[in-house]
């Protein structure tokens, strides 16, 4: 192993998914210098991911080799202090990627904006019901930024990943066939809504009679061919299924790879160097000033790379890990209650409601694209949560999914795991049932947290990343009324039967939930709570940068990608209107 | 039973292993009127075939210890990789029979097979080295991914998983068109196999022609 390093650039940006590859081309479009560096391979989308070989569920969903590899790299599980983390050893609850284009090459392209309520859930529960009514040990916490502000971001990045929908809200006035409890929108979306499945339209006729308000939700498939803000091309999606797990053989569902990375290796001042494992944040001797990163090359040479701004932009595992191996921040300490670094980690709940039909027969393997028709009544405050004494909610709805032979099975309750009659019953049932899903909020907690693991080891020799976390009794009855009103919508679809599945009252790592890991570096207004400023500027190195799902105080009901795209939009903006202009200071 | 009935060969799997599989995964996919079961459907091929691969060794899995048992809830923990949970359980689920009633599981008859695979589900039978359900589990798991795994991976030969599904594999070209439609849409299923050996011609896209197959909606 060889030491070596380098010039100095204006940008070193770890990670290369939405948040890396967003933030580089906002930069070096802007005139900086700027090198991405990125542990996993490189990839071409045109050719790397071609008919048939994609249409293969066992490698892309079992298998991968896009997603991280954790004989390198892993995290540490246990459910409570108590406990001793264990690592986990293989892909399970969740699948965080290891390639040039992150995680969301492979996400499900469910592009949902937040509610301005989840923006300001503290602020808002506390005005409504008063304090008394948030959990204690619950941080709830609000992210530093009004809806005002950044409602631009997310319309940059809409137009960056071609979302596709129909507006609800336009700028205050409530728009037919839209969700008419989003934030006010500044104008539609650039490309249309999805058309409604079968299942769709039966899934609208029954929440219509429950007197709720079904919509098409918005996708990051494309709905027509479109070129981005970035002038690059993406084809209209197939509904070929082989989707969420998947890179998208047709280059439909936009990611980084196919609607970022194109027009970026175009940028005369970018350099994107993959297969370098970043392993810590230089600072100089305050501490106050960080001077670039040190990474391990393909050639497994230790480089340095200095940089007048360093940005965070990977994982939520890996911001935090990084912080903390560089000795940035106070780590969070749960008996005390004090430090910030490892703070407020939160994951998604959620659960499915299946309603199986003697009399209906659908085509579950097309679709994918997140076809959805949804309703949001049930999500953040938008019915009083007073009387039910819970706070959060979530959206619901029922998909075209591409169900696929191994994973899209479902079966009633009751059938046997195996043998003769579960064979039966996987006949019988794959194309005679629907699904009626509900993704919800998950507040953060003191018990719930990310160290660094005291035992197991990287293969560079340094600690794992040790990730604490249980569900709490506010997520589980918020669930079960959940649960009960999705039941009421599976009755009113008239099935012959109702089966279901949830997360269970512990979380557990076997059997794939969501890649939905937020926190462990949140956003606010207040150091004491917080790693990072509004601006997702650290708190402690001004000219360190961490962003992405690591600043999220709590994770709210839509699905983190969205709003991770739009803070990328939003930081980008601030390093280079305001911090480029007058570096080494607080935005 | 034949002695090679779906003239198999292996890589990694040894005689009487594969002797056991046979026997064990037939109960789990059953033969019936609906078809054939994972033996005929080639699922202990499918299992040697991952076993000499990468995940048989836990290539991309965390391996550096202490190895502690765990909870439930911190999933896999074996120090032993699948190729040798794999090995050591069915050499000891074999003498476990042996010592009971003188014979290798395979050499069992029927009835009493399946009534040892409800116990080592439940965990009922305590092998020297590992959990019998913890074995139990995974040769599940594998058995189901191996019955409707694209027919590349040595398993659902003749895609007779998918065609126990009415899932018709790769999707086609009009799929964009057929979304919204509430007609049940029924083809031949074609797999990358299919594709790759050129059995099935696609499009300009890429796409398979689907062969449709005519129903009566009385079905």
């Amino acid at each position: 192993m060889s030491n070596a390093k380098l010039k100095s650039v204006d940008v070193v940006v770890v990670g290369s998914g939405v948040v890396g590859s967003i933030m580089s081309m906002e930069l070096a479009s802007a005139g900086l210098s700027v090198v991405c560096l990125e542990r996993g391979k490189s990839f071409d989308v045109n050719t790397d991911f071609y008919k048939p070989n994609v249409y293969d569920e066992l490698k892309f969903d079992r298998h991968s080799d896009i997603f991280q590899n954790l004989a390198r790299d892993t995290i540490t599980f246990r459910n409570n202090a108590t406990q001793t983390a264990l690592p986990m050893r293989e892909m399970g609850a969740f699948k965080p990627g290891e390639m040039v284009g992150g995680t969301a090459a492979h996400w499900g392209g469910n592009a949902r904006r937040f509610l301005p309520h989840d923006l300001e859930m503290h602020s808002r529960i506390k005005e409504r019901y008063g304090a008394s009514f948030i959990p204690e040990d619950c941080h709830l916490q609000d992210w530093g930024v009004s809806w005002e502000e950044v409602e631009p971001y997310y319309d940059q990045f809409e137009h960056i990943f071609g979302v596709g929908g129909k507006a609800g809200n336009l700028n205050g006035e409530i728009q037919a066939g839209g969700n008419p409890h989003e934030g006010p929108r500044s104008r539609e979306y650039p490309n249309p809504p999805t058309r409604p499945s079968y299942e769709g339209r039966l899934f609208a006729d029954a929440v219509s009679s429950l007197g709720y308000a079904p919509f098409q939700g918005p996708t990051a498939a494309m709905t027509a061919d479109y070129r981005n803000a970035y002038r690059v091309q993406m084809l209209e999606c197939a509904r070929g299924g082989f989707c969420s797990s998947h890179v998208c053989a047709q280059g439909a569902k936009a990611n980084p790879l196919t609607s970022v990375h194109p027009a970026l290796a175009r940028q005369p001042t970018f350099e994107l160097r993959p297969l370098c494992n970043v392993l810590r944040v230089n600072t100089d001797s305050t501490g106050k000033q960080a001077t670039g990163v040190t990474y391990i090359d393909a050639r497994g040479n230790e480089v340095e790379q200095p940089a007048s701004i360093v940005v965070l932009g990977a994982y939520c595992f890996s911001n935090t890990r990084l912080l903390l191996l560089s000795g940035i921040g106070t780590p969070y300490d749960p008996r005390t209650g004090t430090g910030v670094v490892g703070r407020n980690y939160s994951y998604q709940q959620g659960s499915t409601v299946h309603v199986f039909f003697d009399d209906r027969e659908f085509n579950p393997f097309i679709g994918g694209g997140q076809l959805n028709t949804s309703i949001d009544e049930l999500n953040g405050d938008v019915i009083d949560r007073g009387p039910l004494g819970f706070i959060g909610g979530a959206y619901v709805n029922t998909s075209a999914r591409g169900a696929a032979p191994i994973k899209g099975k479902v079966v009633p309750p009751g059938t046997p795991r195996w043998g003769g009659e579960w064979k039966k019953a996987v006949a019988y049932n794959y194309r005679r049932n629907m699904a009626i899903t509900s993704h919800g909020t998950c507040l953060s907690y003191r018990g719930n947290y990310l160290d660094l693991d005291p035992t197991y080891k990287d293969a560079y020799g340094l600690p794992l990343l040790r990730m604490t976390f249980d569900w709490n009794d506010n997520e589980l009855r918020m669930m079960k009324w959940v649960d009960e009103r999705c039941a009421e919508i599976g009755r009113a679809l008239n099935g012959s039967r109702l089966g279901g599945k949830t997360k269970g009252t512990h979380f557990g790592l076997v059997g794939y939930q969501s890649t939905h890991n937020v926190g462990g570096a949140v956003m606010g207004s207040d150091p004491s709570t917080s790693v990072v400023n509004k601006y997702l500027q650290s708190w402690d190195v001004p000219n360190l940068f961490v962003v992405g799902g690591s600043a999220f105080p709590q994770n709210p009901a839509n699905g983190p990608t969205e709003t991770i795209g739009m803070l990328a939009c939003w930081a980008a903006d601030a390093i280079r209107e305001n911090y480029v202009t007058r570096p080494c200071g607080r935005i | 039973m034949s002695d090679n009935p779906i003239a198999a060969s292996y890589l990694y799997l040894l005689e009487p292993e594969i002797r056991f599989l046979e026997a064990a995964v037939e109960h789990l996919i059953p033969t019936d009127e609906l078809g054939p079961g994972a033996r005929d459907a080639g699922v202990v091929v499918y299992i040697d075939r991952q076993l000499a691969g990468s995940w048989g060794t836990h290539g991309r899995m965390y391996r550096g210890g202490p190895w502690m048992e765990g909870t439930p809830q911190q999933g896999y923990q074996s120090r032993f990789t699948p190729q040798e949970v794999y090995r050591i359980a069915i050499r000891e689920i074999d003498q476990h029979c042996k010592g009971a009633f003188d014979r290798p599981f395979a050499q069992l008859p029927g009835d009493r097979q399946l009534g040892l695979l409800q116990q080592l589900e439940k965990d009922e039978i305590a092998l020297p080295s590992l959990s019998a359900k913890f074995f139990f589990d995974l040769l599940w798991r594998n058995t189901d991914e191996g019955h409707f795994a694209d027919p590349l991976y040595g398993g659902n030969r003749a895609k007779v998983g998918w065609k126990l599904l009415g899932f018709p594999g790769l999707p086609s070209g009009e799929y964009r068109h057929l979304v919204t439609s509430s007609e049940p849409y029924h083809a031949e299923p074609v797999s990358v196999l299919d594709v790759q050996t050129g059995r099935v011609p696609v499009d300009a896209e890429g796409f398979p022609k689907h062969v449709i197959i005519k129903r009566d909606r009385s079905n």
